[in-house]
């Protein structure tokens, strides 16, 4: 659905333009470029909604768990609606902030720290597959893509940490650093297990290799794994109950108590698409990605409309994770620094490397449904 | 093979777009707030931030040595992912051999772990 849409975006707008304005011997690359930008605009504006939204979904989830409505005032147009308007209303806010600079802050570094961790945290995107032939850049090594990008978050937290040069800030930075390499160990151990048993780089071949029914899907044969892996997305992107790197209580905010207005709100932006980001990856890698939980299942499996692969079940997927996300924010309390090392290292490791030889002779030795 | 090559490349056209265009992003949004925000200094303002207080010693300070110390084992440990990556994908093919070859590594490698878990280099209390 989504591919027909741009072919027909591609068929009647794109190529007359191009043939209209750019000279005969470019075409061809005019009209590469200008698909490329249309299909990474149609990724950007929808992920920033997203980004702006969950924020939204947050304060009113976290209120219903706390027995308060959350927001409800600012709407459109004179009218309430629910307080939609309050994400839009925080951007403005936000954006006519002043932007202090410290003065005993290295500058360059400090301008540049927020948008190394933006950059990366948005930019993982282009690999992600939003059905069976919607992607913008279908690489081989789109999983090795994204470990890259999303490792290169720790040093926008460290720089900006470092640059500030304020106490509370370095605490949080370098509590943060260890934190969050940490739990890329067993991040990456999870990965191989799931490289393991899909036998591909390529994140839609992942998917294809899920295919059946949802029993085949890999969460399942790699349950333990499954678990590891979204615990420690929880915690790669500093959310409570892993937030110590902004611990209100005792350092107020960690490495970016010195950023204010849109200094700030790029920060917070990074890490709510991150949210997203770790949701969707555990969806593509446990739960089948784009693929319908009906396919395969007696009688439910033939219903046209339901048992058809797309988008919309990705969404879904991902909507469950980031609502997870949330839950756990309202219901755990934050962990103490040396218990979220401990889960790093003394649990999640152990557990991951024990995995991997479990996953690889059930793969080895063809263990059905999953690997035959 | 030079086209292959070529079409690879065409491949990762779209991403370095994507980054080019999240990096330009991200320095938009600070143009935009430095731009229309106010800006009104003053050294109160510009000092860093310590609950109250005026700031007492710098911030470029000693820190533990053991975050230094898991710096180190991260890099060791994600230096072993990066080995599994290639033999994860291609495990299907390389059979038998390929596996006993690559728990022998992960062999060595829990031996490591299992050392520096007794020599107390994960503890934290």
């Amino acid at each position: 659905m989504l591919s027909d849409i741009f072919q027909w975006i591609q068929g009647s707008i794109l190529s007359p333009l191009v043939n209209l304005v750019v000279p005969e011997l470019f075409q061809d690359e005019a009209l590469l470029l200008l698909g490329i930008l249309v299909k990474i605009v149609a990724i950007l504006i929808p992920l920033l909604l997203s980004v702006a939204y969950i924020t939204y979904a947050e304060r009113k989830i976290i209120g219903y768990m706390q027995c308060r409505i959350g927001p409800n005032r600012v709407g459109f147009f004179g009218y309430k609606l629910l307080g939609l308007g309050q994400p839009i209303a925080d951007a403005f806010k936000l954006i006519f902030k002043e932007i202090i600079i410290p003065s005993g802050a290295n500058k360059t570094l400090f301008i540049i720290a927020p948008v190394l961790s933006f950059a990366p945290s948005i930019a993982a995107w282009a690999v992600i597959p939003f059905d069976d032939v919607s992607v913008l850049a279908d690489i081989n090594a789109g999983l090795l893509y994204i470990l890259a990008l999303t490792s290169l978050a720790v040093y926008g937290v460290i720089i900006a940490g470092w640059a500030s040069n304020s106490k509370y800030a370095f605490l949080g930075a370098i509590r943060s650093a260890a934190q969050i390499i940490s739990y890329e160990i067993a991040m990456g151990f999870a990965l191989v297990c799931v490289l393991i048993a899909a036998g591909s780089l390529n994140l839609g071949e992942i998917i294809e290799a899920q295919s059946g029914s949802f029993l085949h899907w890999f969460w399942i044969p790699l349950f333990p794994v499954f678990l590891v892996y979204f615990i420690s997305g929880v915690a790669e992107t500093n959310r409570a109950p892993f937030d110590v790197a902004e611990g209100e209580s005792e350092i107020v905010a960690g490495f970016h108590v010195e950023y204010g207005g849109m200094a700030f709100s790029i920060f917070f932006m990074a890490e709510y698409a991150n949210m997203i980001m770790i949701s969707v990856l555990t969806s593509i890698f446990f739960l089948g990605g784009w693929l319908s939980p009906l396919q395969g299942v007696p009688l439910l499996g033939s219903i046209p409309f339901l048992s058809d692969h797309g988008l919309i079940w990705l969404l879904m997927k991902t909507s469950l994770f980031l609502f997870c996300f949330l839950w756990f924010r309202a219901t755990f309390p934050r962990y103490r620094y040396d218990q979220i090392m401990r889960l790093g290292w003394k649990v999640f490791l152990p557990i991951t490397i024990v995995w991997i030889v479990i996953i690889s002779i059930m793969v080895v030795a063809e263990i059905p449904p999953w690997f035959n | 093979m030079q086209e292959l090559s070529l079409r690879m490349l065409e491949n990762y056209l779209p991403i370095l777009i994507f980054i080019s265009i999240t990096l330009v992003m991200g320095m938009g949004f600070f143009i935009v707030g430095y731009v229309l925000g106010p800006s009104k200094p003053d050294s109160e303002k510009m000092s860093p931030y310590e609950c109250g207080f005026e700031a007492f010693e710098d911030a470029r300070m000693k820190f533990d040595i053991r975050y230094y110390l898991v710096a180190i084992l991260f890099i060791i440990f994600d230096l072993e992912i990066a080995f599994f990556f290639p033999w994860a994908v291609a495990l299907r093919e390389v059979g038998m051999v390929g596996f006993w070859a690559m728990m022998l590594f992960l062999g060595v490698l829990v031996i490591g772990f299992i050392y520096e878990w007794r020599k107390g280099a994960l503890e934290w209390e």
